[in-house]
């Protein structure tokens, strides 16, 4: 029992990391841009797709292929920005929430033509780490790396940076912000393509171990609201955490109950925290 | 206005091409030569019928139902090269195809059936694919009367249910993995555990409370009975239980997708079962693609390419046989499609072949009377032997058909390949055991 749970509860942890990214980039996008985006799913399915075309057609090493993955989702994101989000931006809550779920549908229907919904995979086998009764696949350990990394990275960017501290300026006061000589629409550009950047490299780190269709995006943009909630809105550090919260609740559940039981405890949690603490765990800091 | 000479030269076509398609064979559809669409056959009368059905292009099932389409068109396309099915009063039937895409959904099938009977005035029905949807579509099929062939559909609940239109061409689910647990029991005596996980959903689920009732008879103890949802792609937690229990054999699985996930993740989590029985996946072709987890997996196959069914063998039973030979229906597949034919597609064309054997044997394409043609069938083509249980209790359930087990195994060059193992009359290969 011991040596399950242990088990499990390092599956979950693993897995919670790179969940932790997908829901930075969302948290990141509403705690600047104000912007709920929906398209957020549809960006980590057809990151997932990008890692399968460079690594199945191209034949690049799946890690090689993921910063380009990622650079796509940056330049998906800026164009999603201004064609279907700046518009809105000033509207009610409403109108940026129906177009980007307008762009969900499009980017989904248009994959749907070209792919179909079967399922695909990225054949890529880094063998296994075997520790007394545990064992973890290879392709696991480097995605919880990379996925730390990138939460690092990002924390350096929005703290050390130039343009970091920009965003987190126009995250606090858009109009001191442009007072101050910030170009706002940019920035604002900027962050978006930012959050989904953060979507694309979950989805390709994902897509290394599990399979997907273009209708994957829908289950980890889930996750990534019920992160976004434990970990506080607008907050991307605290979404990692709560990525650790969500993934250790998917290990540890099963261990004691059927696993039916896992999707009622987490939305369980996350009515709760949304009545107990409407900002998150750990607050929301801007 | 046309010249007259022009239109005799075409009615001149006409009579030439008639009197070749009366010269064709009758019977299978194999024969090949175009009969010119509706041109009438034999001086009869043409009458073109509506097959209707949806078929999941998008969604979970995606690949085992576009497979099960192919299957069910080259049939449509084969007995219309043929010149179509010839009733005794000179009418020769022929078929076209009615489908939509269902999104693998049940509410889908509901709306879809109901206008395929009310719009597109099906004459006859072909259910989707997977017990869940074909049960849907069955109490649409029933309500309005008509006649529906499942396939790729192995749940018995939906027969239970009083229905008298409704005609299963798989084998059952709840054969489906006690044939392993026989393998299981011959290949090693002293095997005494079993963990079965599950996909959630209708089909599977029956499939894993035969095998769990089954198993326990036999005096196996199952150690894990676990459900797991539609569409999940983590398996940890329940490859973690498997690991926690150590047993002997590993059963259960779902559909493809999930399946061979399932499989692939037993493998990267180093689970030492000795064997492991897992349910759709296998015996497709592309299960294939997760490469050395698929070593060792056995499945239960509807059908495979290297059974043994023949014209010959039905004649000497006293069993009617319809239809091409194995070899002729997998080179057709092959040409048409480009690809190996699994057993969703062999499922496909038996359908086709089922209703057709009907037709003929009511010599009508009355609903009524093919019905009680449907009842009396006994027939061998190369899906393997079909009969219906005409109980109150389990009308229109498949009571002739058997199942084979197939196992992935590497030859002496590396190379992966299925090999049909269980029952011992069909093997092409002794099972590998234990796998690990």
């Amino acid at each position: 029992m011991f040596d399950q749970l242990v088990a499990s509860l390092v599956d979950g942890l693993l897995i919670g990391v790179v969940y932790g990214v997908a829901a930075m980039g969302l948290t990141l996008i509403w705690g600047v841009v104000r912007v709920i985006n929906l398209a957020h799913g549809a960006i980590i399915a057809m990151a997932m797709f990008g890692l399968y075309y460079l690594v199945g057609r191209v034949g690049l090493n799946p890690y090689v292929a993921l910063p380009f993955v990622a650079l796509g989702g940056l330049v998906a994101g800026y164009v999603i920005y201004v064609v279907a989000v700046h518009r809105v931006i000033n509207a009610p809550p409403l109108a940026s929430l129906l177009a980007t779920f307008a762009v969900n549908m499009m980017i989904i229907g248009t994959a749907t033509t070209v792919f179909t919904t079967s399922p695909y995979s990225v054949n890529f086998d880094l063998g296994r780490v075997t520790a007394g009764s545990i064992t973890v696949p290879g392709t696991r350990i480097v995605a919880t790396v990379a996925a730390i990394a990138v939460g690092i990275g990002l924390y350096l960017f929005l703290y050390r940076s130039r343009t970091g501290r920009s965003i987190r300026a126009v995250a606090n006061n858009r109009d001191a912000a442009e007072l101050m000589g910030i170009p706002s629409s940019r920035i604002l550009a900027f962050s978006f393509g930012l959050g989904t950047m953060l979507a694309a490299a979950a989805g390709a780190l994902i897509a290394t171990f599990f399979p997907f269709t273009v209708l994957s995006g829908d289950t980890y943009q889930l996750k990534s609201f019920v992160i976004v909630v434990l970990g506080g809105l607008g907050n991307p550090i605290g979404a990692l955490v709560g990525g650790l919260v969500l993934g250790s609740l998917e290990g540890l559940v099963p261990v004691f109950m059927s696993a039916s039981w896992v999707p009622v405890i987490e939305f369980g949690l996350f009515v709760v925290i949304l009545l107990a603490r409407p900002n998150g765990l750990f607050g929301a800091r801007r | 206005m046309r010249a007259p000479g022009h239109t005799m030269r075409v009615v001149g076509i006409a009579l030439v091409g008639a009197a070749l398609v009366a010269c064709q064979p009758t019977g299978s559809p194999s024969g090949g030569q175009a009969s010119g669409g509706s041109q009438p056959a034999g001086g009869g009368q043409s009458k073109e019928l509506v097959i209707g059905f949806t078929t999941s292009q998008t969604g979970s099932l995606n690949v085992e139902s576009t497979r099960q389409q192919d299957g069910l068109q080259l049939w449509i396309d084969d007995v219309n090269k043929a010149g179509g099915i010839k009733l005794s009063d000179g009418t020769a039937v022929t078929f076209t195809a009615k489908t939509y895409d269902d999104e693998s959904k049940s509410d889908r099938v509901q709306e879809l059936y109901t206008k395929l009977i009310n719009d597109d005035k099906a004459d006859f029905l072909v259910s989707p694919y997977s017990s869940g949807l074909a049960d849907t579509a069955a109490v649409i099929a029933e309500q309005y009367g008509k006649i529906m062939i499942t396939t790729g559909a192995a749940s018995d609940a939906t027969y239970k249910k009083g229905y008298t239109h409704v005609y299963q061409t798989y084998t059952p689910a709840s054969h489906y993995l006690t044939g392993a647990a026989d393998l299981l029991k011959k290949l090693d005596g002293s095997a005494k555990t079993i963990a079965i996980v599950h996909e959630n959903d209708k089909f599977s689920t029956d499939v894993a409370t035969a095998l769990n009732d089954f198993a326990t008879q036999q005096g196996y103890q199952v150690v894990v009975n676990e459900g797991y949802d539609t569409g999940t792609t983590d398996f940890a937690a329940f490859v973690n239980k498997v690991v926690a229990a150590s047993p002997d054999a590993v059963m259960g699985g779902g559909h493809f997708a999930d399946t061979s996930t399932f499989a692939k993740q037993l493998y990267e989590k180093g689970v030492k079962a000795k064997m492991i029985a897992l349910l759709v996946a296998p015996p497709e072709p592309k299960f294939a693609d997760i490469g050395d987890a698929a070593t060792g997996v056995t499945g239960p196959s509807q059908w495979e390419p290297t059974v043994k069914f023949s014209e010959d063998a039905a004649k000497s039973a006293g069993v009617t046989w319809l239809g091409p030979a194995v070899d002729d229906f997998i080179s057709r597949y092959k040409s048409a499609y480009n690809e190996d034919p699994s057993y969703h597609s062999a499922g496909g064309y038996a359908a086709g072949l089922i209703l057709q054997a009907a037709i003929q044997a009511a010599d009508s394409t009355d609903s009524d009377k093919v019905n009680t043609a449907m009842e009396g069938l006994d027939l061998e083509m190369f899906f393997g032997r079909t009969k219906f249980d005409t109980s109150a209790d389990a009308h229109g359930l498949q009571a002739a058909h058997e199942m084979v087990y197939v196992q992935w195994q590497k030859d002496s060059s590396g190379t992966l390949g299925k090999q049909v193992v269980w029952p011992e009359a069909a093997k092409t290969a002794d099972a590998v055991y234990p796998i690990h």
